[in-house]
């Protein structure tokens, strides 16, 4: 039997999510590893968004930010456990922007850019002002998951690092099987078609207003389920996470690694949270090593890294 | 009334900022049609340079010039070097690359000046004028009268000279263009200079004011991205009225609603114009240009 391309993919993840701890010399690489699948799993919903739909949005840190404001606050506020808080924050996110997706993806381009821009910042302006919910720019602390210490009690023992290796891998995992997934059902061939061109697969009666809405609704959900993961994992969170930079930051990971392509978009997660653990000997020249490197791989690998690596491969075999 | 008034100055300064940022854009826009995130960069560079300059002992007029031709060198290079070669790229792969170029250029302005923020005296004194009750610094003035000034330039080039009407054929069809004799490349380098230019200018007019610092270019960059797209992208006219109209509503929202929501009001704002006219106030033509 041969393996499919999904498959395939999937079961590399899996391998590289389990045999990169050998490598590990330290508790700290197990954290670094959480925040590339944290930072993965939001940069997945957005291949559905912008590489599979071919839609543009600046806001989804926004997404993020409900998400880990809602594990923040509604144990607190609402008595839930985080773990529902979690999917409180979902869904909350899923409605946003299911109200907000119709008007907005109507726009196009660099419209659809800065309103969804706008959005992002309307979210990380409320949650940086309302400083008596959600204590403002200094941020808040987060309730602990409790899962760990209900794995000690069935005998698995592990570190607070490793603990939240493992969670956020598999949670990584299984978003990047269920994208995968859509990218071979018939949603998936009908989103690539509007990407293609919207008038043509409106011709062959793709409903284009509700997929591209689907593909928000989606990629949203993902956006928050990752702020969740991570105001968990940190036990703290600040407005930040809402922000404008971070819009870019997950925009830019899912471009730079390729932004069709589920893998290619996990190593643009990978690469760009660890460069900048890499250059903090170099912490003076962060910003311009990481500009230069956005605008090289831009210009000469426009498909991102993972694809333009994998034809030259390709041309050499 | 004095209040109204008050707001009203104080709206219009901001706004003629916000003009001349989303003038920039509209400049870039035109020749290229890319959307430059690294706009606000050129503001900064304005300040930074004038100050530094003007600390190493050179008269400020001196500095500013200098700070201007060396940002509008800043411009052509971003041009040369990464605009012009991803020619055809996606609109992401555009957006990707000039935030980088934003990025990349706050990290030399950390590296090769500082992080302080940092403010040379204002032009002409820091005497407030009295105008029926209300102030308005006489640094504002500069600020709206280089502006209009810069308005009316433009305008002039546009309309009567033969670049000017080169610039406007190039951004109407590149393809026409270049068959009547224009080579859009040098339209597109001389558009990058000009928008660099003008946003240096913005710089050294506001830092009095404002203060400068090495990160003022993201939050500046997003005001004149906004004030560009309300008036309608593209169009000159759309600029200045877009960016006087955010400098207004945020000066009366700060007035009279809340202060900590004034960028919160103008975004709100953006967004209804985007749904009910999403090509802007002033933009008639079609707005799939991607």
């Amino acid at each position: 039997m041969r393996l499919s391309r999904k498959h395939l993919t999937l079961i590399v993840l899996a391998l590289l999510i389990t045999l990169a701890p050998t490598l590990f010399p330290s508790n700290f690489y197990y954290r670094i590893g959480a925040l590339i699948f944290v930072n993965g799993l939001a940069v997945t919903g957005l291949v559905v968004l912008i590489g599979f739909a071919g839609q543009i949005s600046l806001g989804h840190a926004g997404f993020a930010g409900i998400g880990a404001y809602a594990c923040a606050l509604a144990p607190g506020y609402l008595g839930l456990h985080p773990g529902l808080a979690m999917l409180l924050g979902a869904v909350l996110s899923g409605g946003v922007a299911w109200l907000i997706g119709r008007p907005i993806l109507r726009l196009k381009g660099y419209y659809l850019a800065v309103a969804t821009l706008g959005f992002g910042i309307l979210v990380s302006m409320v949650l940086a002002n309302e400083a008596k919910i959600t204590g403002g720019p200094d941020g808040r602390e987060v309730a602990e998951l409790g899962l760990r210490s209900a794995l000690a009690t069935i005998g698995i023992g592990l570190s607070n690092a490793q603990f939240w290796y493992a969670a956020t891998g598999l949670s990584m995992l299984a978003g990047a099987w269920i994208a995968l997934n859509l990218q071979d059902s018939p949603t998936g061939r009908a989103l690539r078609a509007l990407h293609d061109s919207e008038v043509a697969a409106r011709t062959v009666g793709v409903d284009v207003a509700r997929l591209k809405l689907s593909a928000f609704v989606i990629s949203a959900v993902y956006a928050s389920l990752s702020g969740s993961l991570l105001a968990l994992m940190n036990r703290f969170i600040t407005p930040d996470v809402a922000g404008f930079l971070h819009s870019v930051e997950l925009v830019t990971m899912t471009v730079f690694g390729g932004v069709g392509s589920v893998p290619g978009a996990i190593l643009g997660a990978a690469t760009l949270t660890l460069l900048p653990q890499a250059l903090t000997v170099l912490q003076q020249y962060e910003n311009l090593i990481l500009g230069l490197i956005m605008m090289l791989v831009m210009i000469f690998m426009r498909d991102g890294l993972l694809p333009s690596l994998m034809r030259r491969l390709k041309g050499r075999g | 009334m004095a209040e109204l008034l008050q707001y009203l100055l104080s709206g219009v300064t901001v706004g003629a900022v916000y003009a001349l940022v989303a003038l920039g854009f509209t400049l870039i826009y035109n020749a290229s049609d890319v959307v430059n995130f690294a706009q606000g960069e050129f503001v900064m560079l304005g300040g930074m340079i004038s100050f530094f300059a003007w600390q190493a002992g050179i008269p400020l007029p001196l500095a500013a010039i200098l700070a201007i031709i060396a940002t509008a060198s800043v411009g052509v290079l971003l041009n040369k070097l990464a605009i012009e070669p991803a020619r055809g790229a996606p609109v992401a792969s555009l957006i990707i690359i000039t935030i980088g170029a934003s990025i990349f250029l706050r990290g030399g302005a950390q590296l090769v000046f500082d992080k302080q923020l940092h403010r040379f005296p204002s032009f002409s004194g820091d005497d407030p004028i009295r105008i029926l009750g209300a102030t308005i610094l006489p640094q504002s003035l500069w600020v709206i009268a280089g502006a209009v000034a810069i308005f009316l330039a433009l305008w002039l080039f546009f309309a009567h000279t033969l670049t000017g009407k080169a610039v406007l054929a190039t951004a109407n069809n590149r393809i026409a263009a270049s068959l009547v004799g224009i080579n859009p490349n040098h339209m597109m380098t001389l558009s990058f200079a000009v928008s660099a230019a003008i946003g240096a200018l913005a710089g050294v007019l506001v830092t009095p004011i404002t203060l400068t610092s090495y990160d003022l270019g993201v939050a500046i960059a997003l005001k004149g991205f906004a004030a560009a797209m309300l008036g309608g992208m593209g169009i000159p006219a759309g600029a200045l009225a877009g960016g006087l109209l955010l400098g207004l509503i945020e000066a009366f929202t700060a007035g009279y609603v809340s202060s900590v929501y004034k960028d919160a009001v103008a975004f709100v704002v953006i967004l209804a114009v985007l749904f009910a006219m999403p090509q802007g106030l002033f933009g008639r033509k079609a707005m799939d240009r991607v």
